[in-house]
């Protein structure tokens, strides 16, 4: 018997042997990619910049603005942070370890907050919170009050529940699925060594879910810090961060010279925000055996437990849910002059006529279809880069250490800057993509690839080695090793995954507005043409749209988590 | 077949392996035997190409491996904890090495049923590995390195995890599977007993390199160092220095021994060396004698079914003998020993 | 393997859509017309065109989100010139200008439509157009053209002006402000909303008409008294129509909004039940209105000159005009063209509206804005 003359290829001891050669190979795509649509437009823009501060130097730069506007951007980030994990955190407990009913559904719901455009969700919180909404109308009948006693439109509450609303599915989904992975025989047997059930969380589970709970801090902190729309709309004025100063400042102002120093200011608050967070994982993860059956799930028996999961519940209800409930409602609503509420299906009727004939009207089918396109193109591009670059980053070397953070960086970038660097360079050769669909989705991928890659990477990471071994002395080659082991293990956090590119496609409107092509409009592009023009019908018609945006998402997660359940 | 050759491997800085080599023919059972952390694991790992030495060769039919990646050793390796695929079913486990090979369907099938009934597992074959007890588990991880038919099996600490009855049952079997099989193996474990059932040669590793290589009998018959007799459990060492080479005569605390064995160590007078009493072979003595003699109190006596197996303490030093009639603890007992169940260690 | 399978159909699946969606944007109009809603693509019309054999030329028109027209005055365009006019849309009045001055190099457009008033000197400044002297410019009002070297002509006008709330109004049996300086009075304290002249193109508008009214010295004195009068401000114009005013169909809580003089109009004609006059109205009386004037020009460098100076021409005709009303809802500049019947109506043209010379907007835009900011924000 003989070996003949197989030789070993380049690395091919690289899924086995944690110290082998690089797996160049692994990068090679995730590479190219932010080096072709991260590195390639951003260098241009700040060339640009560059170019502009060496012929008219940094005159008229508000410097003034710049220290508050920085402090406020760190200030709001942080405490919209600790709130999202408050909320989150007990979310993600009860939706990890407890059986009740409406579970799958609740669970998809939370994800619609994610995709809202922020003129829609600014509406939803007008409609619940605003001076008019149902909470001061409540409360104005009830006490005999002739004022609105709820005011926070406009105030930097506003902002602090708008990024809550956003990002506590993010918490939910990225803690969650590693919670509901723990071997809860750990803590059993916590609380069969004396510890008390909090004892038991702070020492056995917390430190368990800590790598995840700082990747979805990592996540929900640059959603934040890059946060424009929440800010703009639901702040008001008097809040600026920097991402609004950017924008501000390049499409306002033309100021160039300043915006580039703020894009490069923001870039330099990323890699250190990002080094931080790499910091604080940097311990080896501990190796987990998956819990791949979901045994163990407990059912709400005991009152506290029923006090817990009733809270978390009605919590979130209130929180994420009733804003949703008031957007689709409104669009079944016509209000009179007088102010008598009548139902219609009106809205839904005209979506599908266009009235006016007008050569920009969107038939509701060709933007879900479009919108849908977009979508499954983001995930399939983001998910097969996230994958690659996830089991890459699995070897943790400097140079993997480097790469985890410049992975990031997208999340944390203006896109304004990065929407302008994508309009500079690809409009003319050598990469012409003006024509190109493509371009959306790309910029979605941009964004979406931190969560694949932050949702993914922590559960290969938990994967014990052995596992590789074992298939590799069974003969897989350490591609096959990767398909048979490693990602059909992180299918659940990969779905996890697909859920946010697909949600974060759905819904991302602001960075890519203005790459959408006319032909190809998205249902986000037709709600803002509804309301951009004054008329009751297009307002109803905006929310019309809105709710089948919301309806799609919903049905979509649902889909997407009924893969997992086969 | 399988040869390995002077292998070295650092290990964080500390040198693990430092030397080792020997080889396995074919359808013989090689057991690794060593104390946790004496580097048999990673032995087998260099052999499996799941890691590379710092030096030396791992050689098949003569081909140095050294530019073969694992995947293409067709080693079989059973890990000590299974390391089954938890996404996956029994038979399914079973299945990944022969899918690896580009197998027919057909073909798999019928062999993972074969590799399956081989352990006593085919009513097993839909089950989630999950849902199996350790024993369960160990049988599927042995079918699975089994089921692709490897050119050697690489066996690490399989049943250390598992209780008393169930490892004197499964060390049955897995002698049985591995001698109708003829595929050549390496079994490694640090428990003698085990050692002993299954195989076929013993290489004993210690300080990172081979202690003693030989079959079990040779090696039980005359352990080749203090640490190896002690390894294997041997208990009764004393130290003492060379009187007279012929008859070996050797000093000690505890009087004099005459010495039935040769012993290539003790080539002068004055030489230290350390004797070896066997557990066997000794006779209860009415006076005290002038040599083999052994005076101490009864500290304990165990019944093991066959014999007893009592405690000895004489000066100040513990002595186990094996002995068909109990003895009474407290009691002052005078014993004579037999020269030829006397070695004289090196 | 099961949900490996499952996988691949998903993936499959997206697959397809996306080759479906990328099939589209092949502009060969010979292409499946099954897969192509005519809505999507209304230039597909054009394969019944008289003169199907030549490949149609590409005409591409940079403007801004606001932008629309009706799909037959689009496709007319396009038959007759054998064209198929690409728009891209880039942001509101200013993000779009900005884009086409950052990408003068390489322009992405042969024509920009869109940029008024109070960013034209910045457009003529960063010489992004070519001047084209159009035949059409003949029955265009002089007062319109404020580029003597035509580098950008007029298209449209309108106006920003506060609308009111005419029930709330009635209601409370108040009487509606008639100029600038009485929206101070405490009467009036609470009611108004305005959107931030940094973000916003009628927030900038407001912002001048209360320069020209007070004076470039004085303008500051009435923010103040105005802030002082609780004013409220938001970034964008959706958000104070929407949410703070109370006239529309968010029912906010403001009875005064900076919108435009035509918004009336449109909450006539996009009632959704029938209403026999407008629920809201514009206050029109001298320089409470700012005007804004919209242009097009021709982007320099295009290589389609000749198809360029055809698109400008047809923007300044008769029958774009016409349709101009109730597209974006601003008034045609070519005095040939009649105006619908609902604006012939309900429309409130300002006899007296604010303006301000464009190189001084220019001069002073981001040091009023920032001097407002702080006046009013700080």
């Amino acid at each position: 018997m003989t070996f003949g003359l197989r030789r070993r290829e380049n690395g091919a001891l690289g899924a086995v042997s944690q110290r082998a050669g690089l797996p160049v190979w692994l990068w090679a795509a995730p590479l190219l990619f932010l080096g072709l649509f991260f590195f390639y437009p951003l260098s241009a823009v700040l060339r640009l910049a560059g170019e502009a501060a060496l012929a008219e130097g940094l005159k008229g730069a508000p410097w003034s603005r710049l220290g508050g506007a920085l402090w406020f951007t760190f200030w709001q980030a942080c405490v919209s942070t600790l709130l999202t994990l408050l909320a989150g955190l007990p979310a993600a407990f009860v939706f990890a370890r407890y059986r009740f009913r409406g579970k799958r559904l609740l669970s998809a719901l939370l994800t619609i907050p994610f995709i809202l455009p922020t003129v829609v969700a600014a509406a939803g919180f007008n409609a619940l919170l605003g001076p008019r909404g149902w909470l001061n109308g409540l409360l104005m009948s009830a006490f005999g009050l002739n004022y609105p006693p709820v005011r926070i439109i406009n105030t930097v509450s506003a902002i602090l529940l708008a990024h809550i609303f956003y990002n506590t599915s993010v918490v939910i989904r990225v803690v969650g699925s590693v919670w509901a992975q723990l071997d809860n025989r750990l803590e059993q047997a916590a609380r069969s060594l004396g510890a008390s059930s909090w004892r038991t969380f702070l020492e056995v589970t917390l430190p368990l879910l800590r790598p995840s709970v700082l990747a979805a801090s990592l996540l929900v902190f640059l959603f934040d810090f890059t946060s424009f729309g929440v800010v703009l709309l639901l702040g008001g004025p008097r809040f600026t961060t920097l991402e609004v100063e950017i924008y501000l400042q390049t499409m306002q102002f033309l100021n160039l010279p300043f915006s580039g120093l703020l894009s490069v200011l923001q870039l330099a608050c990323t890699l250190s925000i990002t080094t931080l967070y790499l910091w604080l994982n940097r311990r080896q993860p501990v190796p987990l055996s998956p819990r791949l059956s979901p045994d163990g799930l407990w059912s709400v028996r005991r009152w506290r437990q029923r006090l817990l999961v009733g809270g978390v519940i009605v919590g979130i209800t209130f929180l994420l849910l009733l804003p949703l409930v008031a957007l689709a409602l409104r669009s079944f609503l016509v209000i009179s002059p007088e102010g008598d509420l009548s139902l219609t299906l009106a809205y839904y009727r005209e979506l599908f006529i266009n009235r006016r004939q007008t050569f920009f009207y969107v038939p509701p089918m060709v933007a879900l279809r479009n919108s849908l396109a977009y979508g499954a193109a983001t995930v399939t591009i983001s998910l097969a880069l996230g994958l690659l670059a996830a089991s890459a980053l699995n070897r943790r070397g400097r140079f993997e250490r480097w790469m985890d953070a410049i992975l990031m960086l997208p999340l944390g970038t203006s896109a304004v800057t990065l929407g302008l660097g994508f309009l500079v360079v690809f409009t003319r050769p050598p990469v012409d993509l003006r024509s190109s669909p493509w371009l959306v989705p790309i910029a979605h991928s941009l964004v979406a690839l931190p969560f694949v890659v932050r949702t993914i990477q922590p559960v290969l990471a938990s994967i014990p080695s052995a596992l590789r071994q074992a298939a590799a002395v069974l003969g897989a080659s350490p591609w096959r090793v990767r398909r048979e082991i490693d990602w059909p293990i992180a299918t659940r956090a990969a779905l996890a995954g697909a859920i946010f590119s697909f949600t974060i496609s759905l819904g991302e409107f602001g960075a890519t507005s203005f790459l959408a092509r006319p032909e190809y409009p998205t249902l986000p592009v037709a709600i803002f043409r509804f309301l951009a023009q004054p008329g009751d019908l297009n307002y109803g018609q905006a929310m019309a749209m809105a709710s089948l945006l919301m309806f799609i998402c919903g049905l979509s997660v649902l889909v997407i988590e009924n893969i997992e359940r086969k | 077949m399988l040869e390995v050759r002077d292998i070295h491997k650092t290990y964080e800085r500390r040198p693990l392996l430092q030397g080792v080599s020997f080889s396995v023919s074919t359808g013989e059972t090689v057991c690794l035997l060593g104390a946790s952390g004496s580097g048999k694991s990673t032995l087998l790992r260099i052999i499996a190409g799941l890691e590379q030495p710092d030096q030396g060769q791992v050689l098949w039919d003569g081909e140095d491996l050294a530019a073969i990646p694992v995947h293409y050793r067709r080693f079989g390796l059973m890990f000590q904890d299974y390391a089954l695929f938890p996404h996956r079913s029994v038979a399914e486990n079973v299945a990944f090495g022969l899918r690896m090979q580009g197998l027919p369907r057909e073909e798999i099938r019928v062999r993972v049923l074969a590799a399956l009934s081989q352990v006593d597992m085919e009513s097993f074959a839909a089950r989630r590995v999950t849902e199996l007890s350790g024993g369960e588990q160990q049988r599927v991880a042995l079918a699975r390195a089994l089921a692709p038919r490897p050119n050697l099996l690489m066996l690490d600490e399989p049943l250390g995890a598992l209780d008393r009855t169930l490892r004197t049952q499964l060390l049955d079997e897995l002698r049985k599977l591995l001698h109708h099989s003829g595929i050549p193996a390496i079994y490694v474990t640090h428990d003698q007993e085990e050692a002993f059932a299954i195989a076929d040669r013993l290489v004993m590793l210690h300080d990172g390199r081979v202690e003693q290589d030989g079959s079990p009998l040779e090696v039980y018959a005359r352990p080749a160092s203090a640490w190896a007799a002690r390894f294997l459990g041997f208990v009764n060492l004393l130290s003492g220095w060379v009187v007279s080479l012929d008859p070996l005569r050797v000093e000690t605390p505890l009087g004099h021994w005459l010495v039935g064995d040769a012993c290539s160590g003790a080539d002068r007078s004055g030489k230290p060396v350390t004797l070896l009493i066997k557990p066997y072979g000794i006779v209860p003595a009415a006076t005290r004698a002038e040599c083999n003699y052994l005076e101490g109190i009864v500290q304990d006596v165990i019944f093991r079914g066959e014999d007893f197996r009592v405690d000895i303490l004489a000066q100040g030093m513990e002595f186990q003998f094996f002995v068909d009639q109990p003895f009474q603890v407290g009691q002052m007992v005078r014993l004579n020993i037999d020269p030829q169940a006397v070695l004289c260690l090196d | 393997m099961n949900l490996k399978y499952k996988w691949m159909v998903v993936l499959a699946a997206s697959l397809l859509l996306l080759t479906a969606c990328v099939g589209q944007s092949s502009q060969t109009p010979s292409l499946s017309p099954s897969v192509a809603p005519t809505a999507l693509q209304p230039p597909m019309k054009t394969e019944s065109s008289p003169q199907p054999s030549s490949e149609p030329q590409t005409l591409t028109v940079m403007t801004h989100d606001s932008f629309a027209a009706s799909e037959e005055v689009i496709a007319e365009f396009e038959r007759l010139n054998n064209t198929k006019v690409n728009f891209l849309l880039s942001g509101d009045t200013g993000s779009a200008l900005n884009r086409a001055v950052l990408t003068k190099a390489s322009p992405l457009a042969d024509v920009f439509y869109g940029v008024d008033n109070t960013f034209l000197s910045r457009a003529l400044r960063e010489d992004i157009f070519e001047p084209y002297s159009s035949p059409a410019l003949a029955d265009i009002p002089d007062a319109y053209k404020l580029d003597a070297e035509n580098r950008a002509l007029p298209v449209d006008f309108g106006d920003v002006c506060i609308n009111y709330d005419k029930a709330y109004f009635e209601q409370k049996g108040l009487i509606i402000p008639q100029r600038l300086q009485d929206l101070i009075k405490p009467e009036y304290k609470g009611l108004l909303v305005v959107e931030n002249p940094a973000t916003s193109s009628p927030g900038l508008a407001f912002l001048l008409a209360t320069i020209a009214d007070f004076g470039p010295e004085n303008y500051l004195d009435f923010w103040k008294a105005l802030r002082a009068n609780d004013v409220a401000v938001v970034n964008d114009w959706s958000t104070a129509y929407y949410t703070n005013f109370s006239g529309s169909s968010g029912k906010g809580q403001q009875p005064l909004v900076v919108s435009y003089g035509s918004s009336p109009v449109a909450e006539l004609i996009f009632a959704s039940e029938p209403l026999s006059e407008p629920p809201t109205a514009s206050i029109v009386d001298k320089n409470t209105c700012f005007r804004q004037i919209e242009f097009v020009g021709i982007l320099k460098g295009t290589a389609k000159r000749a198809l360029a100076e055809k698109w400008v021409d047809f923007m300044l005709g008769v029958s774009f005009q016409e349709d101009i009303p109730l597209q974006m809802f601003v008034y045609p500049v070519n005095s040939q063209a009649k105006l619908p019947e609902e604006f012939v109506k309900f429309a409130q043209i300002p006899a007296e509206p604010a303006m301000l010379p464009i190189d001084l907007i220019d001069q002073n835009r981001e040091q009023w804005i920032t001097a407002w900011d702080e006046a009013v924000l700080r």
